[in-house]
C-alpha cells in the first residue's frame, strides 16, 4: 500500500455568533468536502491564501480539531473513530511542526525539557537514556548541547524552530505536518531550516504536509501540490505537472505572482481583482467565479467537481 | 565521539541549573532592599507567632486593674514594663499583639489553603472541560457569590457557634469563588494557544496537560490573588471579631483589639493604633512578597531584570 494517508469527504464548519438575542447561528465553512491522498515517504505541499483552510486541515488530519464529518485514514486505519487514549498512542506517529515554535514552548521548561516530554508522556527513555536520546537529536537538528539548558526564549528564531523540529522527531514519527514552518523564522536561516527538513526526510523516510502560502517554498520541497480556495481544494497535482501546467485559473494567478530569477523570461502580471470571498457566505457554485476572468454561467450555478485530468492531475473547473 | 562524551553530561543540567536558579534568586533578593525589608517583616511575624508563648513579656489574658491604660513606655506616664502601653483591663498590648498574630495569621493562611486549593481545582477543570462542567461550576460560584459575604458567615458562626476554627470554616465557605474564577479566566485564555495545542499534538494526558503545564504557567495572577485574599480574610476575621462573631475573649487577635480599643480612642490612641500598624504592615509586607515571587516564578521575567 502506498498511501500513508487518506483524506475523504473532509468538513470542518466552525459555529460562529448565533445564540440568545443574536440571530439564527452561522459557520464558517473552514474546509468544505475535500478528499485527497498522501503518499508514503513524499512531500504533500499545500497552498493557498491565509484563511483558506489549509491550516485547519493540517489540524484535522492530526485530530487536533473534530471534524464536522468526512473520513482520514492512516495506513488503512479511520483515525476519526478512535477514542482519546487510541488517538494519543496514535500521535506517537503523527507529529506537528508549528508556524511559530516559540509559542508552541511551554516558557518554564528548558529546551532539554522541551524536548523530553514526548519521551516522558509516553514513557519511552528514563534518566541516562534520555539525556543521551535528547543530545542526540540536538545533534541531529544541528544545535549545540549547551543549548539544552538554555530557556527557549534566548534562542534565535532559526534555533527555536530547529528545537521545535528535534521535539517532532523525538518520537520517530512517519508523518509530520508542518504549518507554515518556515514563516516566523528570519530570512537568512530559512533555507538552512528548509534544507534540515529535506535532510531529515531522506534520513529518516519521513512523510510531510507542507502547508505553505509561499509558491516557492512549496516548488523547493513538495512532490505534489494541493491548492486550495476559500476551504475547497481546487487542484492538485505532481509539482512539476503543476508548476507547468496549472489549469484552475487560481492556480494560474497564484504561479503568475512568484518572481522569477531569469528577467528574460519574465511574464504578464495576472492580477486577481476583488477580495478573498468570505467562509461564512461562499459564492454559489465555484467558489473562485467572482474574480475569474474566464467565468461563465455555469461557474455561478453549478460547483465544479475534482476530477482528473491525466496522470493523476486533479482540477476542479467548468472552463479548463 | 566527541558528541557521545557530551552527551553524558546533559545528566547535570537539570539539578545544576535548578541550584544556580535558586542562588540568583536570592542574589537578586539582596539587592531589592523593599522586598528583603518585607519578607523579614513577614518571617518575623510568623516567627513571633510560632514562639509566642517565649517571647510575648507577659500573659496576654491576665490584666491588672492598677496597670490600666497605660500608654507606651516613650510616652509620658509610661511603663517600660509595657513597651506598647495597656488596655482598659491591664493587659500589655504587645503581648496580645504577638498572640493575637498567631490568631490573624493562622486563620488567614489557613483559609487560603484550603479555599485555595479547593477553588483553584475547581476553576481549572471548569475553565479546561468547558460545556456542562463549566456551566455547573461557575452558576455555584455565582449563587454563592451573590449572597453577601459577611451574613454567610455571620450565619455560619451562629449555628456552629463562635471560636478561631468555625470562624475559618465560614471564611473558607465564602472565599473559595474567587480563586475558582481567577483560575477559570486564566484557564480560558490558555486554553486556545499554541502551547496547549502542542501539548495535545505530543500526546500528552489531560491532567499533564492541565497540572504540568497551564497551572504553571497561571501560578503568577494566582498567586497574586492569593496573597490578596489572605490580607483580605485577615481583615474580615478583624471584621467578625469586631462584631462579636469571631474570636471570644479573653482571646485576643488583631480585630478583636481594633474592637475593643474603639471604645477609648479618645483617651488610649495606642489600642487600636498598634494593631491596626500590625495588620496593615502585615498585608502591605505580604503583598510585594508576593510580587517578588510571582516573578521569580517567571523565566521570561527573570532574564530581563
Amino acid at each position: 500500500m502506498n498511501e500513508l494517508i487518506v483524506v475523504d469527504k473532509l468538513v470542518k464548519y466552525f459555529p460562529t455568533g448565533g445564540g440568545f438575542l443574536a440571530g439564527p447561528k452561522q459557520y464558517v465553512r473552514a474546509v468544505d468536502d475535500i478528499s485527497f491522498v498522501i503518499r508514503k515517504g513524499e512531500t504533500f505541499g499545500l497552498v493557498g491564501e491565509s484563511g483558506c483552510g489549509k491550516t485547519t486541515t493540517g489540524r484535522l488530519i492530526l485530530r487536533l480539531i473534530e471534524p464536522t464529518s468526512g473520513k482520514i485514514f492512516y495506513n488503512g486505519q479511520d483515525i476519526t473513530k478512535l477514542n482519546e487514549a487510541q488517538m494519543r498512542q496514535m500521535r506517537r506517529k503523527m507529529q506537528l511542526i508549528f508556524q511559530d515554535a516559540f509559542s508552541s514552548f511551554d516558557p518554564r521548561n528548558t529546551v532539554f525539557d522541551i524536548i523530553a516530554e514526548p519521551l516522558r508522556v509516553h514513557n519511552l527513555a528514563s534518566g541516562a537514556e534520555l539525556c543521551e536520546r535528547v543530545a542526540e537529536l540536538l545533534v541531529t537538528v544541528g544545535l549545540e548541547q549547551r543549548h539544552a539548558a538554555e530557556y527557549p526564549h534566548t534562542l534565535s528564531s532559526g534555533q527555536k524552530q530547529c528545537v521545535g523540529i528535534a521535539r517532532a522527531l523525538s518520537l520517530n514519527p512517519e508523518f509530520i505536518v508542518a504549518d507554515e514552518p518556515i514563516s516566523a523564522v528570519d530570512v537568512s536561516v530559512r533555507a538552512q531550516v528548509l534544507n534540515l527538513m529535506k535532510d531529515l526526510q531522506d534520513k529518516f523516510g519521513l512523510t510531510y504536509l507542507f502547508i505553505s502560502h509561499d509558491m516557492s517554498v512549496i516548488k523547493f520541497l513538495s512532490d505534489r501540490v494541493g491548492v486550495m480556495y476559500v476551504g475547497k481544494l481546487v487542484e492538485y497535482a505532481e509539482k512539476r505537472e503543476l508548476f507547468k501546467h496549472p489549469m484552475h485559473p487560481y492556480s494560474q494567478a497564484l504561479l503568475a505572482a512568484v518572481p522569477v530569477e531569469d528577467p528574460s523570461e519574465r511574464h504578464e502580471r495576472q492580477i486577481l481583482e476583488g477580495d478573498v470571498p468570505s467562509p461564512i457566505n461562499p459564492p454559489s457554485g465555484c467558489r473562485f467565479h467572482t474574480r475569474c476572468s474566464y467565468a461563465k454561467p455555469i461557474c455561478a450555478e453549478e460547483e465544479p467537481l475534482l476530477e482528473d485530468r491525466g496522470g493523476g492531475h486533479y482540477v476542479a473547473c467548468h472552463v479548463f | 565521539m566527541m558528541q557521545r562524551a557530551s552527551a553524558k553530561s546533559t545528566g547535570a543540567y537539570a539539578p545544576a541549573s535548578a541550584k544556580n536558579r535558586a542562588a540568583e534568586s536570592l542574589r537578586r533578593l539582596w539587592k531589592d532592599k523593599v522586598t528583603l525589608v518585607s519578607l523579614l517583616f513577614v518571617l518575623l511575624v510568623i516567627f513571633s507567632a510560632l514562639a509566642a508563648p517565649v517571647i510575648s513579656p507577659h500573659d496576654p489574658t491576665k490584666g491588672s486593674i492598677t496597670n490600666r491604660l497605660k500608654p507606651p513606655f516613650w510616652v509620658e506616664g509610661g511603663d517600660p514594663r509595657f513597651i506598647l502601653g495597656t488596655d482598659q483591663q491591664g493587659r500589655d498590648v504587645l503581648s496580645r499583639i504577638i498572640w493575637g498574630g498567631r490568631v490573624s495569621l493562622t486563620v488567614g493562611f489557613v483559609c487560603v489553603a484550603i479555599s485555595g486549593a479547593f477553588g483553584t481545582l475547581l476553576g481549572l477543570i471548569s475553565g479546561y472541560f468547558g460545556k456542562w462542567v463549566d456551566t455547573l461550576i461557575m452558576r455555584i460560584v455565582d449563587i454563592q457569590s451573590s449572597f453577601p459575604g459577611l451574613l454567610v458567615a455571620l450565619t455560619f458562626v451562629m449555628v456552629l457557634g463562635p471560636g478561631m476554627w468555625n470562624l475559618i470554616a465560614a471564611l473558607t465557605f465564602n472565599g473559595w469563588m474567587v480563586h475558582a474564577r481567577m483560575a477559570r479566566s486564566q484557564v480560558l485564555s490558555m486554553r486556545e494557544t499554541t502551547m496547549v495545542e502542542a501539548a495535545r499534538a505530543i500526546g500528552c494526558p489531560t491532567s499533564r496537560t492541565l497540572f504540568g503545564h497551564i497551572f504553571p504557567n497561571i501560578i503568577s495572577p494566582l498567586i497574586t490573588t492569593y496573597v490578596l485574599e489572605i490580607a483580605r480574610i485577615i481583615g474580615a476575621e478583624a471584621t467578625m471579631s469586631f462584631l462579636g462573631y469571631g474570636i471570644q475573649p479573653p482571646q485576643s487577635s488583631w480585630g478583636l483589639m481594633i474592637g475593643e480599643g474603639r471604645v477609648y480612642i479618645a483617651q488610649a490612641w495606642w489600642l487600636v493604633t498598634f494593631p491596626g500598624v500590625a495588620i496593615a504592615l502585615t498585608i502591605l509586607c505580604l503583598n510585594l512578597v508576593g510580587n517578588w515571587v510571582r516573578t521569580e516564578l517567571d523565566p521570561l521575567h527573570r532574564t530581563r531584570h
